[in-house]
């Protein structure tokens, strides 16, 4: 399936409130890739996936999964948003949270299926949460709670998962465990991935595609056709170095000889 | 001998109607509060209690049964706090707050109407406070039948129900309307408030719709269990309010007992207390015997 294109995006603008957040976006995500959406806070990251999930209108362009317009009720996607608060009174167990990611969306008086279950309990294996698959949602840690959101999105078995700064707030240590969890996930279970993130490095090693956003813009390629000192200078407007330190990438923003702005004007810039 | 209750109690009409439509009412409030209370709306349950008085007061001077006038104004009222906005907590709050009140005026209006007329003497004070003893035993079949359509629609809409009340945002993005999901939610929270109200009054209702949910939260780890425990939580609040207020007739000399509602909601009160503090207990208790095998292991 490799070399066709599970998800294109077309020509995107968006504006919220009169401020253009996205600005022609173009890019395509093909089977089994994992993708990492690079950008500093405020970037339109998470505007773009919200675009891609059918939940934010675009000025103009489209989102085309299979070359078919995307629905809100599509399953090949699948999303885990950047942060759910689960009280710790909520009443709903590891295992129920993660079944709601087959029937959560259904209407009806039936019980639930025993192939369900099944589907829950491989998933929960799939993503390393069987050891807790009956304690209550709340009562879990960040990390732990981040594999369940996973699980959940993987259960309906999309082709696409989309996932939302899921890095954010996590302790270095747990963040390694879920992109290893990822990249796994990726392997094994042929999903396409998009995830986005404002660190760069931990995702090196995985990453087939990076998609670069900035001021509203895009650029995507590999890593090495993206983060390029010419790339990125002409996506943020100013002149932009890279450098890379013992495989390592740093981006920050180049000085005022080079025709770039100062540093302190931008702190954003510095993305790694 | 003194008997634990007066005798003849079950054999009184209006007690077994009182338990009858208590019990239905307690654990239509049970199903629904569960859910109010996780979607943070007892504001707007609160706020639709008040609407549920206007329109209890409005059936009244109409020479209606209130419990049309509670369920139909509650409806009403659903409805305009969707239309003034209920996607953002903010606005919910807001638009909670706009129809709240406007219904308190109109209820000011009502109330003082009735006291104005002859033939809705001791109307404000069942309308308020509720009086289950003096309710006409032909009103059990409507609100049998106006629970049991709350049940059903609950059980109906309860995943994406729950989906939206755990993260709008997942349940938007899984194709679930919210919104939708979120207006029929108010249209049997307010019927649920108007049951509510005929047993314990309108002002009262919130009592029995987030109390026993709120008891239950704090110990049930599934939502079958919270709203199965939710139910036996209310309906014994309920029962043992309408006994106790039956006694309560041969405590005092004056022969003039307390009303149903006092008690429920002091029940609903000790329940809650009760479940905080096993909660409390459980914690310290469970913190303890975690920590001995630690220290156990540190002496070894």
């Amino acid at each position: 399936m490799v070399g066709s294109d599970l998800l294109r995006v077309r020509d995107v603008d968006v504006s919220i409130a009169g401020r253009m957040i996205l600005n022609d976006v173009n890019f395509r995500i093909e089977h089994g890739e994992f993708t990492g959406l690079i950008g500093s806070n405020g970037a339109g990251k998470t505007t773009l996936l919200r675009v891609i999930l059918g939940l934010q209108n675009v000025v103009r362009g489209e989102v085309l999964v299979h070359g078919q317009p995307m629905t809100r009720s599509n399953k090949s996607v699948g999303y885990v948003p950047q942060k759910v608060l689960f009280e710790p009174d909520l009443p709903v167990r590891v295992r129920d949270f993660v079944a709601l990611g087959v029937d959560g969306d259904r209407f009806g008086f039936a019980r639930r299926s025993k192939a369900t279950n099944e589907t829950v309990d491989e998933m929960l294996e799939a993503v390393e949460a069987s050891a807790f698959s009956t304690r209550k949602i709340g009562s879990l840690s960040g990390g732990e709670q981040q594999r369940v959101l996973i699980a959940h999105a993987l259960v309906s078995r999309p082709e696409l998962l989309l996932l939302d700064e899921p890095l954010a707030n996590l302790d270095p240590g747990s963040a390694q465990e879920i992109i290893e969890l990822l990249h796994s996930v990726v392997t094994n279970q042929q999903v396409a991935l998009l995830l986005s993130s404002h660190e760069m490095n931990p995702l090196l090693p995985v990453m087939d595609r990076v998609i670069y956003a900035a001021n509203g813009r895009i650029a995507s390629g590999t890593t090495d056709e993206v983060v390029r000192p010419d790339v990125l200078s002409a996506l943020y407007g100013h002149h932009v170095d890279v450098v890379r330190v013992h495989g390592r990438v740093l981006v920050v923003a180049g000085d005022h000889e080079h025709g770039g702005s100062n540093l302190a004007d931008h702190p954003d810039l510095v993305i790694e | 001998m003194r008997w634990l209750f007066e005798p003849g109690l079950f054999a009184n009409g209006s007690v077994r109607t009182a338990l009858v439509l208590g019990a239905l009412v307690a654990v239509v409030s049970a199903v629904v509060g569960i859910f109010t209370v996780l979607r943070g709306q007892s504001f707007a349950g609160h706020a639709l209690t008040d609407v549920a008085t206007a329109g209890g007061a409005a059936a009244s001077l109409a020479v209606v049964s209130p419990l049309f006038g509670f369920i139909g104004a509650g409806v009403l009222g659903a409805g305009a706090m969707d239309a003034i906005g209920v996607q953002r907590v903010k606005d919910r709050d807001v638009a909670t707050g706009v129809v709240l009140g406007a219904a308190t005026g109109l209820s000011a209006l009502f109330l003082y109407l009735i006291t104005l007329s002859t033939s809705t003497t001791g109307s404000t004070q069942s309308i308020l406070f509720g009086s289950v003893f003096s309710v006409e035993p032909s009103t059990l079949p409507d609100a049998a039948v106006l629970g049991l359509l709350v049940l059903a629609g609950l059980t109906f809409i309860r995943r994406p129900l729950l989906m939206s009340s755990i993260s709008p945002e997942l349940a938007g993005a899984r194709g679930i309307r919210v919104r939708w999901v979120g207006l029929g939610f108010m249209v049997m929270l307010a019927v649920a408030v108007g049951l509510s109200a005929i047993v314990i009054g309108s002002i009262l209702s919130t009592a029995l719709l987030i109390g026993p949910p709120a008891s239950t939260l704090k110990v049930a780890s599934r939502l079958s269990r919270a709203v199965a425990l939710a139910g036996v939580l209310g309906v014994f609040a309920t029962w043992l309010g309408v006994i106790l207020a039956y006694d309560s007739y041969y405590w005092f000399a004056s022969r003039r007992g307390l009303p149903v509602s006092f008690f429920v909601v002091v029940l609903v009160m000790l329940e809650f207390v009760i479940a905080s503090a096993y909660t409390r207990w459980r914690r310290v208790h469970v913190a303890t015997l975690r920590r001995a095998p630690r220290e156990e292991d540190g002496r070894s």
